[in-house]
């Protein structure tokens, strides 16, 4: 099937510093895809140059298999939604949802139809004589969804549009633009830096570094099996722990000399003899007392910190001489001081070459 | 202290209130830092006004009262004859019919020059900040630094370019002058006004289909009544009060105000009118005094949320 978006060789650069190189990224039709990066890696100029804000330095873009690279934004078939709402103050939420339409010289009746429908769909029926200074930040997204769906679009561009929201309404709105997309079935390109909500919505996941695309693919995989270490860093809240030593056949020996055997983990390349390699482990592949029974590799630790979250408890500890965090239920009490023996589930881990920082 | 907290919060069952201070602190109105506030605001509003008020008095007075020497005195009535004949027949120069012609010029000169330059600057500000170009920058700076060039330089120059167009003496060369020189403070005016405006807005209006003059006209300018008034201010009362640009361009038949106001006070034929001298200089003055009081409030506010934000 033709791919919705299809980005090919694209660069970008201002002036010296280059903000994207030579990416490329083919995106389905359907295909809710969550650009995943901390700020400055490039996401939100690589979606402002599919929406046709800026100029390439380099490369093609294809949406719907038309080269759109040279064609104005309003022409690509595409709508956004912007981090600050960009609603336009002096117009009434109607008149918002309907500038586009109007711009393009549609018929009256046609505006009033497709307003309504977008108006029905986003529940905004009863804002629409109003000013956008008037409204709720939750209700201002909204309308700012709704200005892209009037325009009846193949692909939505989505600008970190929860991130002026409080907690409470940015979660609220995240199931929304999830059964949105659920509804209309559209392309969705979605940047944020924030990993729960990409981790929540994607399809897949593009998580990027200066500029460059480090892994792609669906959540479950970015977050079981990281290809890098940078990957397996930024995914996952607390983060991963990662303990540096050699790895030598199925022997990982810490730094300190703690011997760990990884004969449980599911190498994906080549092996090769001795050498430098960092072992990753989830908090929550790590357990206390029965669970830990069958695991692996077992160590005796204490309990330095413990942070109760409810419905888990975070326990800070150390293993191999390296400060660990792992989760636990929050039913097993746990106090500072106390002993306790943990065990890895390695088979659960990751393992990156310390060279290349590439999994193993 | 042996009180209990109560969520219900009866009045009867209030805790009862101890001696001691309670509540707001009390602020008396005569602090030491307040005396010497207030004596310092009165004493320059005093020194502002009084040359003020000297005018509005001798221009109410009689030759022989004004003679009679006491400056600070009040008028033994109220007079307005040198108000009239300072409107229509003091002689400027050679001619004498007072001011009236001065201020009509003046009119035609101000409205056209605020109008043509406020909305060019208005124009170059929002494409310097949204539609960025090739050396847009440098032609920014070439603008700015034509602002610390002094007048005198440029003005036997542009004599001889207004000659050459054909228009020397005429309003459109001295419109023309003014909406060059209020070019690059408008610019910058507008530019920094429009810069302080979200960029998302005008990428959301790019979206939707809109072009440069749709953005302009339907986004920007209703969200720049602010800075429109503050543009305006700067423009009515610099172009008002200006003498040079209007004795040199203008041409004997459409001299401004101010220059025909400076013929009546500097004429050396008679005896010096002191009355009609000072009822002519507060008639020239009344344009940008009426328009600071309509819009200061407005003022104040467009300089903040334009000119300080960078």
């Amino acid at each position: 099937m033709q791919p919705s978006v299809s980005i090919k060789d694209l660069s970008l650069n201002f002036g010296s510093v280059k903000v994207l190189e030579h990416l490329n990224l083919d995106i389905a039709q359907g295909e809710f895809i969550v650009l995943l990066g901390p700020s400055g890696c490039g996401k939100s100029t690589l979606l402002n140059c599919i929406a046709g804000l800026l100029d390439v330095s380099d490369g093609q873009i294809f949406i719907n298999g038309k080269n759109v690279t040279w064609e104005e934004p309003k022409d690509r078939g595409i709508g956004m939604v912007f981090q600050s709402y960009a609603l336009y103050p002096q117009m009434s939420v109607e008149k918002n949802l309907s500038f586009g339409l109007r711009v393009a010289g549609m018929k009256r009746a046609e505006i009033d139809q497709r307003v309504k429908r977008a108006a029905e769909i986003l529940q905004i029926e009863p804002l629409l004589q109003r000013k956008p200074a008037n409204l709720s930040g939750g209700q201002r997204q909204r309308v700012a969804i709704g200005r892209a769906l009037v325009r009846d679009v193949d692909v939505f561009l989505f600008d970190e549009p929860l991130s002026n929201l409080d907690a409470k309404l940015r979660s609220d709105l995240r199931v929304e633009i999830k059964r949105l997309h659920a509804r209309l079935k559209n392309t969705m390109i979605y940047v944020t830096h924030d990993q729960i909500e990409a981790l929540t919505l994607a399809d897949r996941i593009a998580i990027m570094k200066n500029g460059v695309i480090q892994q792609l693919a669906d959540p479950h995989t970015i977050y079981n099996k990281p290809v890098n270490l940078y990957v397996a860093g930024f995914i996952g809240s607390p983060s991963m722990n990662f303990i540096n030593g050699t790895l030598d056949g199925e022997i990982f020996t810490a730094e300190d000399g703690t011997r760990i055997p990884v004969g449980a983990y599911e190498f994906g390349g080549a092996r090769t003899g001795a050498a430098k390699a960092v072992l990753g482990v989830r908090p929550e592949h790590i357990f206390i007392g029965e669970a830990a029974e069958g695991m692996p590799f077992k160590a005796d630790a204490e309990i330095e910190i413990v942070e109760p979250m409810g419905s888990e408890t975070l326990a800070w500890t150390k293993v191999a001489g390296i400060p660990v965090t792992f989760r636990c239920s929050s039913d097993i009490p746990l106090a500072a001081g106390d002993k306790v023996v943990v065990g890895f589930d390695i088979a659960r881990g990751s393992l990156f070459d310390a060279e290349s920082e590439s999994r193993l | 202290m042996s009180q209990t907290a109560t969520m219900s919060g009866a009045p009867a069952s209030a805790p009862v209130p101890e001696a001691g201070p309670r509540g707001p602190k009390p602020k008396p109105f005569f602090t030491p830092k307040r005396i010497i506030i207030y004596t310092t605001l009165v004493f320059f509003s005093l020194y502002f006004l009084f040359p003020l008020y000297i005018m509005v008095v001798t221009s109410m007075k009689t030759m022989p009262e004004i003679r009679f020497g006491n400056i600070f005195a009040l008028p033994s009535a109220l007079n307005f004859d040198a108000w009239g004949r300072a409107w229509t027949s003091a002689c400027t120069g050679l001619t004498c019919n007072g001011l009236s012609p001065g201020f009509w010029n003046s009119v035609k000169i101000t409205i056209p020059s605020t109008i043509v330059s406020i909305f060019i600057a208005a124009v170059n500000g929002y494409a310097l900040v949204n539609w960025r170009f090739k050396g847009s920058e440098i032609f920014f700076s070439i603008l700015i630094f034509g602002s610390f060039i002094p007048y005198q330089v440029m003005l036997y120059p542009l004599v001889m370019i207004t000659r050459e167009m054909g228009i020397f003496g005429t309003l459109p060369a001295v419109i023309l002058i003014h909406t060059i020189f209020g070019m690059p403070i408008l610019t910058l005016l507008f530019r920094n006004y429009f810069a302080s405006l979200p960029q998302e807005l005008f990428k959301a209006a790019r979206v939707d289909g809109a072009g440069f003059w749709r953005i302009f006209f339907e986004i920007m300018l209703p969200m720049s009544l602010p800075i429109f008034v503050v543009a305006l201010i700067l423009q009515v009362t610099g172009i008002w009060n200006d003498f040079l640009f209007g004795v040199v361009f203008a041409g004997t038949q459409n001299l401004p105000m101010t220059v025909q106001l400076n013929n009546i006070v500097n004429s050396a034929q008679g005896t010096p009118e002191y009355n009609v001298n000072m009822a002519a200089t507060v008639l020239t003055g009344l344009v940008p005094l009426i328009i600071y009081f309509v819009s200061g409030k407005l003022f104040v506010r467009g300089v903040a949320a334009g000119a300080v934000k960078g």
